[in-house]
């Protein structure tokens, strides 16, 4: 499918801080975020993987410093979207939940119900197209937040460890439908604390401590020869404080 | 038993004067809940969705005014709407409009109440995915009340139950005439005090019975939704 270009790319965290109660959770980032295969953020709890994404998103505003998209700091975020760790369900349908989406993202009226069949078709919820989306499993319900996210057609998807909870068949097929997503030209950005899912997704990893910027580097590189102690030790599977 | 048997006559026959009092009764009650509901849903709405000075006292005195007793309420509709009063030039004391206006103020606190607190707890779970969404004010308000109605369908009920039992704010601006502002509630405590306890106790059945009916269609109507819908 070919795709306009993304607009709201690259994302550029120019010195980025984000402080509460004084303590920062994010601490003086700068990065930037460019289209091509999945970044990964990965680190321990409470490195700031979250906070990170909900800048990404613009959901958060930083208290010192500048995101931009597409080198722009006042973007809407219209060509973005975001799953959360425990998507909310509004409490209609799993089709009434994509019609929802399709129509914040101004998508007509006429044209939404071909649209809602073929998002059900990408993450295969076809048949469960008129239940209650709060009736679905844990995995379904992961699959129709992607499948929302999927129907604002963004140039940036924003996943917050959106396998966290769910076991490894379900993860399985989310990972599925991510990569998709990312083959079709989306970037993707994804939290994650398993290693496993950096080998089997990233293109490139961010590392965070204590919501510092430890490292951000290809994934092969990351994981055969990390240049920090603290992303050594993450690799080789210890515990990070 | 006597008494009881009378009652359930005056039901069974379908009497002419029964059945006009019953009609006013449902008719008065169920326009101040839809009127109550114009006011009351959105006032909870902006309640919760918004912050400003003094909000928390403006909750505090929603929340007490649900208990307001029907007596001042219909004291102080009765001071507006006498002929020397603000409104009096309408002339419309002791009709059902004055009726309905009554239980329209001593509902909408209940109705407003209930929906705040129900609004407020659905926007804490929607607001990051709404937020996400980039829905605006109006959409907001509108997503919230729709994914809400099963709950906010429990407030109109209180506050229909609340309209359809008092009977001291309809007995002063209604005034309790005969075939004209009649309810069932004021016939009850008319009809007790003059001894003829058959009417009052029928009535007295049917009010409860049609509270009851009510609550049983609301139940089914929200057992039905929550299948289609969860």
């Amino acid at each position: 499918m070919m795709r306009a270009p993304l607009a709201d790319l690259p994302v550029v965290f120019d010195n980025v801080s984000l402080r509460a109660g004084g303590r920062p959770i994010v601490d003086r980032v700068s990065i930037s975020i460019d289209p091509g295969a999945p970044t990964l953020v990965v680190g321990p709890n409470g490195a700031g993987k979250s906070t990170l994404l909900r800048l990404c998103m613009g959901l958060v505003a930083p208290s010192e410093g500048r995101v931009s998209w597409g080198g722009r700091s006042d973007v809407k975020p219209t060509r973005r979207a975001f799953v959360f760790q425990r998507p909310v369900m509004l409490r209609r349908t799993a089709a009434a939940n994509l019609a929802y989406s399709l129509a914040q993202a101004g998508v007509a009226r006429e044209q939404r119900p071909a649209r809602v069949k073929k998002l059900l078709e990408q993450v295969g919820l076809s048949e469960l197209a008129d239940r209650p989306a709060r009736r679905l499993s844990g995995g379904e319900q992961q699959r129709l937040a992607l499948a929302r996210a999927l129907a604002r057609d963004p140039d940036l998807l924003l996943l917050d460890e959106p396998t966290a909870s769910l076991d490894p068949a379900a993860t399985r097929s989310v990972e599925e439908i991510v990569r998709t997503a990312a083959q079709s030209g989306i970037k993707v950005v994804m939290a994650s604390h398993d290693l496993g899912q950096v080998r089997r997704l990233a293109g490139n990893v961010i590392f965070l401590v204590r919501g510092a910027l430890r490292e951000h580097a290809a994934a092969d590189v990351f994981l055969n020869s990390p240049s920090t102690p603290e992303a050594a030790a993450f690799v080789r599977g210890d515990l990070v404080v | 038993m006597q008494n009881g048997l009378n009652a359930w006559q005056l039901i069974a026959t379908g009497d002419a004067t029964l059945f006009a009092i019953v009609r006013l009764s449902l008719i008065v009650s169920l326009s101040a809940v839809a009127v109550a509901a114009l006011v009351g849903l959105p006032l909870g709405a902006v309640l919760a969705l918004t912050r400003f000075p003094g909000r928390g006292v403006a909750v505090v005195v929603l929340n007490a005014f649900m208990g307001l007793p029907p007596v001042v309420v219909g004291l102080a509709v009765y001071l507006l709407l006498s002929r020397s009063g603000p409104l009096g030039s309408f002339g419309i004391l002791f009709t059902p409009q004055a009726m309905v206006i009554a239980q329209a103020i001593l509902i909408v606190p209940i109705i407003a109440a209930l929906s705040r607190q129900t609004i407020e707890d659905l926007w804490l779970e929607y607001r990051d995915e709404l937020t996400a969404m980039d829905v605006g004010a109006a959409g907001r308000v509108a997503t919230l009340l729709w994914d809400a109605r099963l709950s906010l369908l429990t407030a109109l009920l209180a506050g229909f139950g609340r309209a359809a039992a008092e009977v001291g704010a309809v007995m002063i601006v209604g005034g309790n005439i005969d075939g004209f502002t009649r309810t069932m509630t004021t016939t009850i405590a008319l009809e007790t005090s003059k001894g003829n306890l058959p009417l009052a106790l029928g009535l007295g059945l049917v009010l409860i019975a049609l509270v009851v009916m009510i609550n049983a269609a609301a139940w089914s109507l929200r057992a039905w939704s929550e299948r289609q819908a969860g």
